[in-house]
């Protein structure tokens, strides 16, 4: 028995599992082969759709489904906290001392926030990566009357790139539309020299935050939050007053790899392979989605295009044959929506070798990232969306 | 990897081959902070970025730039920790 066990039950450890099941299903039928995911809630989460709870009136509940319900029939679902990776044993263990054995590992556990190492980020600095607090900000922009606006990133990397330019054309559109944009001033801060990483995107957005009236401060890695002052002030030396403060918080990878020794200091990002996705060398081992330490989006999308190159390569080696060259190497393909406000949107789509070439903002893509929205459980964890991209 | 020829004896030496921009950035950043004042930094890059990234973020930082070096395959850059 063949044993495959999934680390997580995101939308890179879902899709993943149900694409190999797919592939092997005669070996699982046959009991020559077995696929589990193993997850910590048994709940599912679209988390992009955090942003609309602050932006949008998204209905939290219609961001959640329960793992099983997304997973093939041919797919295991354990639901447990993982305690340790035993790579000299080749087991997971979870918290209730179950121990699970793996042929092959592939793991999708995600990256985690840790507002709380930044001083008074908790009490107050908002952010919407977390049903709360997206229900949080939105709870603030209600009651803001005008004022300074300041959304920033406190470190890189973060999840979904685009997402705090996102917001900050969104709550600029939000403030035009109730009157108040006179009496308020948007400040927005990027860790680095330009608005975004990726320079064809900053060449899009900047333009876009100086016709909004955004102001854009550059090298502004945020030290410290002054509660009393009201102050966000930056290593470089900047400091910036704020009425509303949206920050995206820390972000580090899975505590159990670090502690496992399999997922290095500081940040715990896998050592991960850009093409076969193999982590640190380990031939059995595997890794997509947030979790990795590749130089792209930490994104769904990401997860979503990684997993067939997985899938293809795990269920090649349980049947004995040799993966399918042009299913099994990752070419860095990663593509998602971008809001700018205004009911219009534009579209990333990038690879290692691409930089995007972002259209220019419409309707159309707006439109386009909520249509996604909405159709994301029916098409992506169980492996449908292969046909909606190709028709991008 | 290639062996390293440095032009400098830094205090710390931060290995950011194979690196992306803003990762060497980064990571010199995550250097300074939990550096002393006084401190050399030595980033290796690979990323072309770097060689205009980080002495634009060391002059706003206010910090030292000691200098870029260019090897085969990687670039030096050297910082001095001011504050």
């Amino acid at each position: 028995m063949q044993n495959v066990l999934v680390l997580g039950g995101g939308v890179g450890g879902t899709l993943v599992a149900n694409l190999i099941s797919r592939k092997i299903k005669k070996q699982i039928d046959a009991g020559e082969a077995k696929v589990t995911v193993v997850d910590e809630t048994g709940e599912h989460l679209y988390q992009p759709g955090f942003m609309y709870i602050a932006m949008g009136n998204e209905d939290p509940k219609s961001l959640r489904k329960p793992e099983r319900r997304l997973l093939d029939d041919r797919v295991d679902l354990v639901i447990g906290k993982i305690t340790k990776v035993d790579e000299e044993t080749s087991q997971v263990e979870l918290a209730d001392g179950t121990k699970l054995d793996y042929d092959e590992l592939i793991v999708s556990l995600g990256s985690r926030i840790l507002p709380e190492t930044i001083e008074h980020f908790e009490d107050e600095a908002h952010h919407f990566y977390s049903e709360e607090a997206a229900a949080k900000l939105r709870t603030a922009l209600d009651s803001f009357t005008g004022g300074k606006i300041v959304v920033g990133i406190a470190s890189m990397p973060y999840k979904c790139p685009p997402a705090p330019l996102e917001v900050a054309f969104l709550i600029e559109a939000e403030l035009r539309e109730r009157g108040l944009r006179d009496k308020s001033e948007l400040h927005y801060c990027s860790p680095i020299a330009r608005a975004f990483t990726i320079e064809s995107v900053s060449e899009m957005a900047t333009p876009e935050l100086e016709k909004k009236g955004i102001e854009l401060h550059t090298f502004f890695n945020v030290e410290t939050i002054d509660p009393e002052r009201k102050m966000v002030q930056s290593l470089e030396g900047e400091e910036l007053e704020y009425d509303l403060l949206v920050l995206v918080p820390p972000h580090k990878g899975a505590q159990v790899l670090m502690d496992s020794g399999i997922a290095p200091e500081p940040g715990g990002w896998l050592p991960t392979d850009h093409k076969t996705l193999n982590v640190g060398g380990r031939e059995h081992m595997w890794a997509l989605g947030d979790a990795t330490d590749l130089p792209l989006s930490k994104a769904g999308s990401t997860a979503h295009f990684e997993a067939p190159v997985i899938a293809e390569r795990v269920s090649a080696r349980i049947q004995g044959r040799t993966p399918h060259p042009k299913d099994s190497i990752y070419t860095g393909k990663v593509m998602c929506f971008f809001e700018v406000g205004d009911g219009k949107g534009t579209l990333l789509r990038f690879d290692y070798e691409n930089p995007p070439k972002p259209p220019k903002p419409s309707r159309l893509w707006h439109v386009g990232k909520l249509f996604f929205n909405k159709t994301y459980y029916r098409i992506v964890p169980k492996g449908r969306g292969g046909t909606i991209e190709k028709r991008l | 990897m290639t062996a390293l020829e440095l032009e400098t004896n830094p205090t710390k030496m931060i290995d950011a081959r194979g690196s992306f921009c803003p990762g060497p950035l980064m990571e010199l950043i995550r250097g300074i902070r939990e550096g002393q004042v006084g401190d050399i930094l030595a980033v290796i890059s690979t990323d072309n970025g770097s060689k205009t990234d980080i002495p634009a973020w060391v002059d706003k930082a206010g910090h030292r730039l000691v200098g870029v070096f260019t090897h085969e395959g990687y670039d030096e850059i050297v910082v001095e920790k001011l504050k």
